[in-house]
């Protein structure tokens, strides 16, 4: 079943003054629960391209589609909205909100979602047991490792049960150690949450683990490799 | 959530919060001065103007007050009497005779103003007595007190007899001799040039209106008692025969005046609050900026933007509650001290200040809108200060900010 379409996906940045062509007339079907990664060299549109599924950007062109709803046709309010229920997301540099604790960062997309305290306790504490940081769950961003606060940061993405997750160049930041413990637990909760997994990223030991590998390269798709 | 997010939020760069603070706190703590001395110097003004002679309620006959003459005096009834005993907050209630008159002595001749008054309860309202000068106070019928400037013009002392010749209630003629037994020191020459003082009982006499009064002079507990014994006064009395007048009628050139000073200490305030609020809205800019970011992540991993500003505008009002609490915490002992020991002024300002019957004292209050006053200027204005920020952060552009 595919729930990510993007169809004739361009984005021109600067269109009145020097044009510059991030994505040119992308075309994508990602199949739910796929483990994929968007690879390409510096510039190729990665980023954007992540960007524009996770309705943080619009493109110039073209449609695209998350669970069957034309996302670009959302104002802002309902693209906020569509994000808090379903897409989780992973950035390079963490972007753990600094003055919550890791229990409190995960709680809070379930709090903006309105769940009982209930359910938010037990799934931060389920999350973070996942991930491995229940001891550290009264801690600050600041008083964690890089790969803990990415830890952190995929527990919070997967705190909504959204369906899809998408990361932006999420071990860029973190040693081979942390990298591996943290794709694994991706790959692990990508199995067990059943949520479709889009990463951009430069780094062969996400490539080496993603089911399919899709190549940018100046705002083209080159390749869609699937494993 | 919200709040303890916001709360740490404030703390994370604690100097600049700090300084923040201190910046409002400073602001409050000026503004709490300047505004209790000028509330005490017009708590002040007011009870000295109402203890120097109006009172701070006065009963006339209906139309008297626009047009003083004997003929529009009023009975001093029983019921008019119980009436005034009754309220709560009265502490004295003083009849008058006022109306003008010829005095002679010798061969010189001066227009008076002749005041038929109660001694006891005049001096209880006016410290009547406290302004002889020469002489003794009013204490039998027959005598005459007079200001210090019309003893000089007549060439009269106390043991001199004075002649007055007027025209009494209902253009009955009205002469009559005082023995002068005192003379009176008044602030304005005015009053020393023309304030002559006989009993009660002689004006009734000497103008030919027995049991009547040209005004009841009411003496409250307080000032704040004003409006409510006013409004039952209205209520108790025929307003058809009546009117009840408080001081800020009777004396609307001291309202305009403290109208006027008021405005002037805004002002001056208000350039303060504005200094300072130049001061906090760069903080909040800063604020803002640096987390722009932050904002973009909030934004992107779904926080509402009216939450986020809800957010936004919690830190601020949280800064601007803490600064106000320091600023008053810092003011409160302060003015609690001046107010129980006020600044007692010398040289020639106290001198000035005697000469208008004034102690020569620079009051403080320590009345609620002191307080309340700074708590809503800075309030509103960091309200205001915040609009800006707020609205960066509702026109927030979420990849910008996440590339910023």
């Amino acid at each position: 079943m595919i729930v990510i379409n993007a169809k004739n996906i361009s984005k021109t940045y600067n269109p009145d003054k020097v044009p510059v062509h991030a994505l040119n007339h992308v075309n994508l079907e990602i199949k739910k629960g796929e483990f994929t990664a968007i690879v390409g060299p510096s510039g190729s549109g990665k980023s954007t391209l992540l960007n524009i599924i996770g309705g943080l950007d619009v493109p110039t062109e073209g449609t695209i589609e998350l669970g069957g709803e034309d996302i670009s046709k959302f104002s802002d309010n309902e693209l906020i909205d569509f994000r808090l229920k379903h897409i989780g997301f992973v950035f390079q540099a963490y972007n753990l909100i600094p003055v919550l604790t890791a229990e409190e960062n995960v709680e809070f997309i379930m709090l903006l979602q309105k769940q009982s305290e209930k359910d938010r306790k037990a799934r931060t504490v389920e999350l973070l047991t996942k991930v491995g940081l229940k001891d550290q769950m009264n801690r600050r961003p600041s008083e964690l490792s890089g790969g803990q606060q990415q830890r952190v940061a995929v527990a919070r993405a997967l705190a909504s049960k959204p369906e899809f997750i998408l990361a932006d160049e999420p071990t860029a930041n973190l040693d081979s150690h942390s990298t591996a413990t943290l794709l694994d637990m991706m790959a692990n909760m990508n199995e067990k949450e059943g949520a479709t997994f889009v990463f951009s990223t430069h780094d062969q030991r996400v490539i080496d683990k993603a089911r399919r590998v899709i190549t940018l390269e100046d705002g083209k798709i080159v390749s869609d490799e699937v494993r | 959530m919200l709040l303890l997010i916001a709360w740490r939020n404030i703390w994370r760069n604690k100097r600049r919060t700090l300084i923040t603070l201190a910046s409002i706190g400073f602001a409050v703590f000026f503004a709490c001065i300047m505004q209790s001395m000028q509330l005490g110097s017009y708590e002040r003004m007011i009870e000295n103007a109402v203890r120097f002679y109006t009172g701070h309620i006065q009963v006339h006959e209906k139309g008297y007050w626009d047009d003083k003459t004997l003929d529009n005096s009023l009975e001093v009834t029983e019921s008019l009497q119980t009436k005034l005993s009754g309220e709560a907050d009265l502490s004295a209630y003083v009849p008058r005779i006022e109306s003008f008159a010829l005095a002679s002595h010798g061969t010189l001749t001066k227009g008076v103003l002749v005041n038929g008054i109660d001694p006891i309860k005049e001096t209880g309202l006016t410290d009547l007595q406290g302004k002889i000068v020469e002489g003794q106070y009013l204490s039998t019928p027959g005598d005459i007190m007079i200001g210090e400037g019309l003893s000089t013009y007549l060439k009269a002392a106390p043991g001199d007899t004075l002649v007055l010749i007027s025209q009494g209630y209902h253009g009955a003629n009205a002469a009559g001799k005082y023995r002068i037994v005192g003379t009176l020191k008044f602030p304005t020459q005015e009053m020393s040039a023309q304030a002559a003082y006989i009993m009660l009982s002689d004006a009734q006499y000497f103008f030919n209106m027995p049991n009547r009064a040209t005004s009841l002079a009411l003496l409250l507990d307080n000032s704040e008692a004003v409006p409510g014994v006013k409004a039952d006064l209205t209520s108790k009395l025929d307003t058809a025969v009546y009117e009840v007048m408080d001081w800020k009628e009777l004396m609307p050139e001291l309202v305009q005046s403290i109208e006027i000073d008021y405005a002037s200490g805004r002002i001056m305030l208000y350039v303060l609050y504005a200094i300072i609020a130049f001061g906090i809205f760069g903080t909040f800019l800063m604020m803002t900026n640096e987390r722009q970011y932050e904002f973009g992540v909030m934004l992107s991993i779904g926080m509402k933007r009216r939450l986020m500003q809800g957010m936004l505008l919690l830190e601020i009002i949280m800064l601007a509650v803490l600064g106000v609490v320091m600023g008053i915490i810092a003011a409160s002992p302060i003015l609690a001290y001046f107010y129980l020991n006020p600044i007692h002024v010398g040289g020639e300002m106290a001198q000035a200040y005697e000469k208008m019957g004034m102690e020569p004292i620079l009051p403080f209050s320590l009345a609620p809108e002191v307080f309340v006053n700074q708590a809503q200027v800075v309030l509103v204005m960091t309200i205001l200060m915040a609009i800006y920020p707020l609205w960066i952060v509702g026109k927030l552009k979420v990849i910008k900010a996440l590339r910023s």
